[in-house]
């Protein structure tokens, strides 16, 4: 499928000659499934046409100006001219195909563009404060509205962020775990109502997890707002998110290993704690690790439970706590530049984060299907 | 030699053929473990369970404050305490709806890209793209929304307003041909917002999507292209129908996510809580939007109401990702688990 | 890979050899009046087996007559099904293993079983999986009893001369007729005194098919064995006693006949048995 031709093979030309070709003729592989030159041709030519065409008629002729009008418009025109030089010699299928190629091309480039246009012009945009290097190592304590981006940072949000994610994970990975567990190992009638009711709950909007904690926990129980409510409101979220990924994983350690198990004279709970989960202790990691990627970026149970303190703060307990999309979340809502590129500036932190635990999944699952 | 028994019945057949009981001799660790595993099942499934009974309990002090106009009202005046959530429900639904018509086409192709166009050079790294993408934190599309999207997202905005202004919903209250451009009419728009939105959810629609597509059999697809069918015939014939289900299904779980999306929302929008059917214009707001903005000022009555509002967007969230889940589970029939 | 495929029709004169005077270390193992069901449906009806030490038994019949359900009810393993009932009793030495006060686990340790496809322990080396037996049932043993263990584990399974080499290597990484040796070896390091083996060569070439043949041979002094098989030819290769195991058109299987493994071959008392030995069905 792919329109990639294989590299010529080094050093077969004219060595070792084939006996039943003793003429030495060349043993090359051809290339096959190449384009051809109608194909290139009508490409290009729809390419410059429609480019020329669309500047022609939306800068001089129309009073029309903006860049993303005229990407619309090129990509209009180009589909249209494309179409139309395909249709001289080709007949209908040929050109449907061409028009629909360039369209699912389309749509794939304009959503890659973005993907990219988000993480480059967060970081671009950021540099500015993650340049200084008190963006490191300092917290907002005492950080004037108007001080430059040599003054204050980051450590207060980044701290909280990690002491969060760990309690969060302490309290959601055995619990998590544990119900993949008791579906997978189980099961029963009971354990069918826990996964639909898991299910279910990987659906909960975030803002819902934070609204009760608060209500509970703080109205109700007298919390104030810390980094323990915090950390209890991520920990509802990542639960069904562990859970799930979990019981998946669990659920494709095949049958046989257990029964190989069991049949050598193992208990239920040895199968379960020296076969299964090792086997599956890839599959497991990665759960955890999708959980706290989700984890990592959720903005609305913070930002209702824990309160956006600008000081260092260790204690989950006392104080509010702030974590990094908090901060980002205040900076960039109060308007100052300078706390927009320090919003930024954490948001790169951030980002930067989310993909380490993205590549350390990949890495994981990568390593279980070697296997 | 060795004695090969009489393997023939030694005693007559018995009558009594009944199941004896079985399960005995289990030993005591194994009894720990199963009572330890179901204990921790029972704990998450009241821990879970408890958000959702609590929530819908809400209900009850809501309604007897507010009365049934909860539900119809289009207000949130917290001064007068009136409070009404018809147009909230409503902006969410709205938004949710504007994005998925944006992100369907898209992640559609970008899945069909993947699935059928890449070279297969590039084709794991675009499956990490797409799935990296989904990881990437509301919050950071909110940015890159709210500085990057929004001021060229005004333009398109304006030019919908001014070919098309006769549809009543893409109406703007303003003159489009204005000579001054009055920008402030098309920002915090609802359609910025879902244009936004549309960004989250395509990664998760285009992943399933993808899933599905690739599980296509071979077979069917090289009998495609043996009739001499062009990649978009086989497509159009062999993959597009098989992988309707996880069409649907990935649009609707992507819906799901869209209904319930705060924080990008959030910065983006102006809050207005009357109903109104202007996706185009400056104001809107969403039931997530709503509970983030209000629970800070809000008297206990107050509360209940954004519980119960955020009860309304729970059914529907699970509404939504149950049919969707659905759909998809029926679609990856083939696949199964060995258990 | 000079090795050929066996040929197809059974070697007669070899079943008529002698058997020599033997002093066999396996258990006396008896099915008796086993009935089993699936939810409501029937699937053995009151079949009773005798199996002595010493002695290679072979299960035949065509698929669905019930001898792996036979087979699992042997060690236990029927009961994991959680629709499965069972009647009747399996003796081991004269002890039901049924009865209130056997351990389940203590059973299937005695009792060991090879599955018709290799099941190594993915996530253990070669030499953990011969002893994973020991690992999970908590039996505590030295390093070095561990490494004799494992040598001699590996011997009997004729895989030591392949594997000497790597043994810390991923159980996984070998080929499917190995991985189905080191099952075989895995089983023996917990000792047990019958050795249950469901299809073991079904999966697998006919060159490790006869590699197993010939462990199976070497092993039958050691522990009883019990083995599946729908190959014919492999039945009257292994074993020394038959039972042909049979369920007709809705009813629960049974057995047809057993007896000495030449006696169902050659002189076959019912008809069934012999349709079925001469591949008129199956």
């Amino acid at each position: 499928m792919t329109l990639l031709s294989p590299p010529p093979m080094p050093g077969t030309s004219g060595t070792g000659v084939n006996p039943s070709h003793p003429d030495g003729a060349d043993d090359q592989p051809r290339t096959v499934g190449r384009l051809t030159q109608d194909d290139i041709a009508s490409l290009v030519a729809a390419f410059v046409g429609s480019l020329a065409l669309t500047w022609l008629v939306y800068f001089q002729l129309l009073p029309l100006s903006g860049k993303v009008g005229f990407l619309f418009c090129w990509y209009a025109a180009f589909l249209a001219v494309y179409g139309l030089v395909s249709s001289f010699g080709n007949p209908r299928p040929v050109v449907v195909d061409r028009l629909w190629g360039a369209a699912v091309a389309g749509a794939a480039g304009v959503v890659f563009f973005a993907v990219l246009s988000v993480a480059i012009y967060t970081l671009v945009k950021g540099e500015g404060a993650w340049i200084h290097g008190n963006f490191w190592t300092h917290d907002m304590a005492g950080v004037g509205p108007t001080e430059t981006l040599t003054h204050g940072g980051i450590t207060h949000a980044v701290a909280g962020s990690l002491i969060e994610l760990a309690i969060a994970t302490a309290v959601s990975l055995p619990l998590g775990i544990g119900t993949a567990i008791y579906m997978v190992e189980i099961g029963g009638r009971f354990s069918t109502v826990v996964r639909t009711v898991v299910e279910a709950m990987t659906a909960l909007p975030d803002i819902l997890a934070g609204l009760f904690i608060y209500t509970v926990l703080q109205l109700g129980l007298g919390f104030q707002r810390n980094g323990f409510c915090a950390a209890m409101a991520l920990s509802i979220m990542m639960l069904p998110i562990i859970a799930r990924s979990a019981d998946v994983s669990l659920r494709v350690v095949a049958g046989g290993l257990r029964e190989a198990s069991l049949a050598l004279g193992a208990s239920r709970w040895a199968t379960v704690w020296r076969v299964v989960l090792p086997t599956a202790r890839s599959g497991l990691a990665t759960a955890v690790i999708l959980g706290l990627a989700r984890a990592v970026g959720e903005t609305a149970p913070v930002l209702i439970t824990s309160g956006a303190s600008t000081f260092f703060n260790t204690n989950p307990l006392k104080n509010p706590m702030n974590s990094l999309p908090l901060f980002i979340f205040s900076s960039v809502r109060s308007g100052e530049p300078t706390y927009i590129t320090r919003g930024f500036g954490a948001a790169s932190v951030l980002l930067v984060l989310v993909v380490v635990l993205f590549i350390a999944a990949r890495l994981l699952s990568r390593e279980k299907t070697k296997r | 030699m060795t004695a090969v028994a009489d393997v023939s019945p030694a005693s007559p057949l018995p009558d009594d053929d009944k199941p004896r009981s079985l399960g005995s001799g289990i030993g005591g660790s194994d009894r720990v473990f199963q009572v330890s595993a179901t204990g921790v099942g029972a704990v998450v499934l009241v821990i879970t369970g408890a958000i959702g009974l609590f929530l819908g309990y809400q209900l009850i002090p809501t309604l007897h404050n507010y009365g049934l106009g909860f539900f119809t009202r289009a207000v949130w005046n917290p001064e007068q305490n009136l409070l009404g959530i018809s147009g909230v429900v409503v902006g969410t639904i709205e938004i949710a709806v504007i994005a998925l018509a944006i992100s369907f086409p898209l992640a559609l192709g970008t899945a069909v890209y993947i699935s059928e166009y890449a070279p297969n050079w590039l084709k794991g790294t675009l499956v990490a793209l797409v799935d990296l993408m989904a990881a990437v934190p509301s919050i950071i599309y909110g940015l890159w929304g709210l500085l990057l999207i929004s001021p060229h997202a005004l333009y398109v905005a304006r030019w919908i307003n001014s070919y098309f202004g006769w549809v009543p919903f893409l109406k703007v209250d303003t003159d489009p041909r204005a000579a001054a451009f009055s920008a402030h009419n098309y920002v915090s728009s609802p359609f910025i917002a879902a244009l936004i939105v549309s960004m989250m959810v395509i990664p998760m629609a285009c992943a399933v999507m993808r899933g599905v597509f690739a599980q296509a059999p071979i077979g069917e697809r090289e009998a495609a292209y043996a009739l001499g069918s062009t990649r978009w015939g086989m497509i159009r014939s062999v993959v597009l129908p098989f992988g309707r289900g996880g069409i649907i299904g990935g649009t609707m779980l992507a819906l799901g996510r869209a209904l319930g999306e705060t924080v990008a929302v959030l910065l983006i929008i102006s809050p207005e809580y009357d109903l109104k059917f202007k996706p185009l214009e400056i104001g809107g707001i969403t039931v997530a939007s709503l509970i983030a903005n209000q629970f800070n000022d809000a008297s206990s009555s107050q509360l209940s109401a954004l519980l119960a509002a955020g009860f309304v967007l729970f059914v529907m969230t699970i509404a939504v990702n149950t049919v969707a889940a659905i759909i998809v589970n029926r679609s990856r029939s083939g696949a199964q688990t060995d258990a | 890979m000079t090795t050929i495929a066996p040929p197809p029709t059974i070697d007669l004169a070899r079943l008529e050899e002698p058997e020599p005077e033997r002093d066999p270390t396996g258990a006396q193992l008896d099915a008796v009046n086993i009935s089993a069901w699936f939810g409501t449906n029937k699937v053995l009806d009151r079949v009773s087996l005798s199996m002595p030490p010493g002695t290679v038994s072979a299960l035949i019949g065509p698929s669905g007559c019930g001898k792996s359900t036979f087979l699992r009810i042997l060690n236990r393993m029927h009961e994991s099904v959680p629709s499965a009932k069972l009647a009747g009793e399996v003796q081991l030495n004269g002890q039901d293993i049924y009865a209130p006060g056997q351990r389940i686990t203590e059973t299937r340790k005695r009792i060991g079983m090879v599955f018709q496809k290799p099941n190594p322990f993915p996530a253990m080396s070669i030499a953990e999986n011969v002893v994973a037996g020991l690992k999970l049932t908590g039996a505590k043993v030295s390093r070095s009893a561990k490494e004799a263990l494992i040598e001699d584990c590996l011997q009997r399974g004729g895989l030591w001369a392949e594997v000497k080499d790597r043994l810390d290597r991923p159980g996984g990484a070998l080929s499917g007729g190995q991985q189905q040796r080191l099952c075989i070896a895995r089983s023996l390091a917990v000792s047990p005194d019958v050795l249950l083996m469901d299809e073991p060569c079904s999966a697998l070439d006919p060159t490790s098919t006869r590699r197993i043949e010939e462990t199976i041979a070497m092993l039958r002094d050691q522990v009883t064995i019990v083995i599946v098989t729908h190959n014919m030819q492999q039945a009257a290769r292994v074993s020394q006693q038959c039972a042909f195991f049979l369920a007709e058109q809705g009813t629960p299987g049974v057995i047809v006949e057993s007896g000495p493994t030449r006696d169902i071959f050659e002189r076959p008392r019912d008809q069934r048995t012999s349709d079925y030995v001469n591949g008129r069905f199956g």
